[in-house]
């Protein structure tokens, strides 16, 4: 079956079975491997993509329920040769250890930040429920996220200097 | 893991999507959001010839009242029910319940209807809709059909709909009088599947109980009403001893099994607790309705 969807901006196409997981289809089609597949069983969230601007497990995803939508993987978060805002807070706040469950956490911070610009520790922590960190670095998963949501403000707001911290990075 | 291979289709119409069930019947699986069908295909518990995915219909995702009840379309995410800010106050209980359910990602997946439908006796929409006294309309090339929930579940993922029946809407009815609901969900572990849950809704006529709904998650082969501790609340006071006596009689209707979980003396004595702790919360609500 042909399928198509926009991923990262591009549009991308491929000709798939009907049983090709939308986690296959991005790693093994598009050769993207940023998606990682943990559990296979929708238990980890180490899968996280948006689809429509919404967080969902491609591992419990058909490519073909997708077709014709707006997908974007971690390998979309970055804005050129700078790091996304929620990059710099993961950065920062050393918001991962082995970074395997790192691109489903960013995803998930970015979607929150975008819908509550200022989240609590606890909407933050509803928020990733869903995404397993086996090296158990939440403590700073939240404070990565709540770093990342003070440069989303700051950059959104009136120039002044605080926009130049948005910058980030090294 | 991936699934058997199957065929695939996408109808745009409901027209289409129910004469390509009369044709196919046992063979096709119908699809709405997927999350409890996908993890059953990956392990192959399920393999049908074909997945007719419903998740293109048009107007099947609306969640309004009309003439009395509550009407939630089978395409309606969980997270449409958690976001809608109407349902906070018009039936608190599916607020309670949907944040009991998965995680963030697969509520913006699933959907209500799609979850009742699989019929996992562990599956927590199952219950409310039994507490609710809900009923699901199925659509068929035959006609409409309106299934009271009470009754629909027949034995683990096994309802009383027919091979060539869509359901396209749940219907809850809106209670005449105050009324207040609850659920309580003990798990191990946040999304994991209930070790025990309950739920619970109430309607007040005066000082006595009108209408008592409650449904037991996780505790038999399919979510299971409460019946005779039902009618022990209906048309009395809601003193302790009433209440008491409906939990013992709830704990008694509930034919859990010893697992990882936990054993079976344990989770009866879950259900009871539950049953206590969510009529004193639904009460509660109730009041403050009517205050």
């Amino acid at each position: 079956m042909k399928v198509s969807m926009r991923v990262n901006g591009a549009e991308k196409s491929g000709d798939i079975e009907p049983r090709v997981l939308l986690v296959d289809f991005i790693r093994t089609n598009l050769g993207m491997t940023g998606t990682h597949v943990g559990c296979d069983t929708s238990s980890c969230g180490a899968c996280t993509v948006l689809v429509n601007g919404d967080p969902v497990k491609s591992c419990t995803l058909l490519a073909v329920q997708v077709d014709g939508s707006e997908v974007k993987t971690i390998e979309g978060i970055a804005q050129g040769a700078a790091l996304a805002p929620i990059q710099v807070g993961f950065h920062e706040e050393h918001g991962l250890q082995c970074g395997f469950c790192t691109p489903g956490m960013m995803l998930i911070g970015e979607e929150l930040i975008s819908r509550i610009p200022n989240p609590t520790d606890e909407q933050i922590r509803w928020a990733i429920s869903g995404n397993i960190c086996r090296c158990t670095g939440y403590m700073n998963i939240v404070k990565a996220v709540q770093h990342a949501a003070k440069l989303t403000a700051a950059a959104k707001a009136p120039a002044g200097k605080e926009a130049a911290m948005a910058g980030g990075g090294e | 893991m991936f699934p058997a291979a199957f065929d695939y289709a996408a109808p745009a119409t409901l027209v289409e999507a129910l004469a390509l069930l009369k044709q196919r019947g046992d063979d096709a699986k119908i699809m709405a959001g997927g999350q409890s069908l996908i993890p059953m295909l990956k392990l192959r518990f399920a393999q049908p010839a074909l997945v007719i995915d419903i998740g293109r219909l048009p107007a099947m995702n609306g969640i309004a009242r009309h003439n009395g009840h509550l009407s939630i379309g089978a395409l309606a995410r969980h997270v449409d029910i958690e976001r809608n800010a109407d349902l906070a106050w018009l039936c608190p209980i599916l607020v309670d319940t949907v944040h009991w359910i998965s995680d963030p990602l697969v509520r913006n997946r699933g959907t209500m209807a799609g979850s009742v439908c699989h019929a996992d006796p562990s599956g927590d929409w199952g219950s409310v809709m039994l507490a609710l006294d809900a009923s699901l309309i199925a659509r068929s090339e035959s006609g409409e059909r309106v299934i009271p929930a009470d009754g629909f579940f027949q034995g683990p993922f096994t309802t009383t709909l027919r091979p060539d029946e869509i359901v396209t809407e749940i219907r809850i009815p809106m209670p005449k009088g105050p009324a207040g609901g609850a659920y309580n969900k003990l798990e191990r572990k946040v999304g994991d599947f209930a070790t025990v849950a309950v739920a619970v809704h109430v309607e007040l006529s005066g000082s006595k109980i009108a209408k008592a709904g409650i449904g037991l998650t996780a505790v038999g082969p399919t979510n299971i009403k409460a019946t005779a501790a039902e009618k022990a609340l209906v048309g009395h006071e809601p003193t302790d001893e009433v209440i008491v006596e409906a939990a013992r009689l709830a704990a008694e209707a509930a034919e859990p099994k010893d697992d990882i979980r936990g054993t079976a003396a344990y989770k009866k004595d879950i259900v009871r607790v539950y049953v206590l702790r969510g009529l004193r919360t639904a009460l509660g609500r109730a009041r403050e309705v009517k205050a």
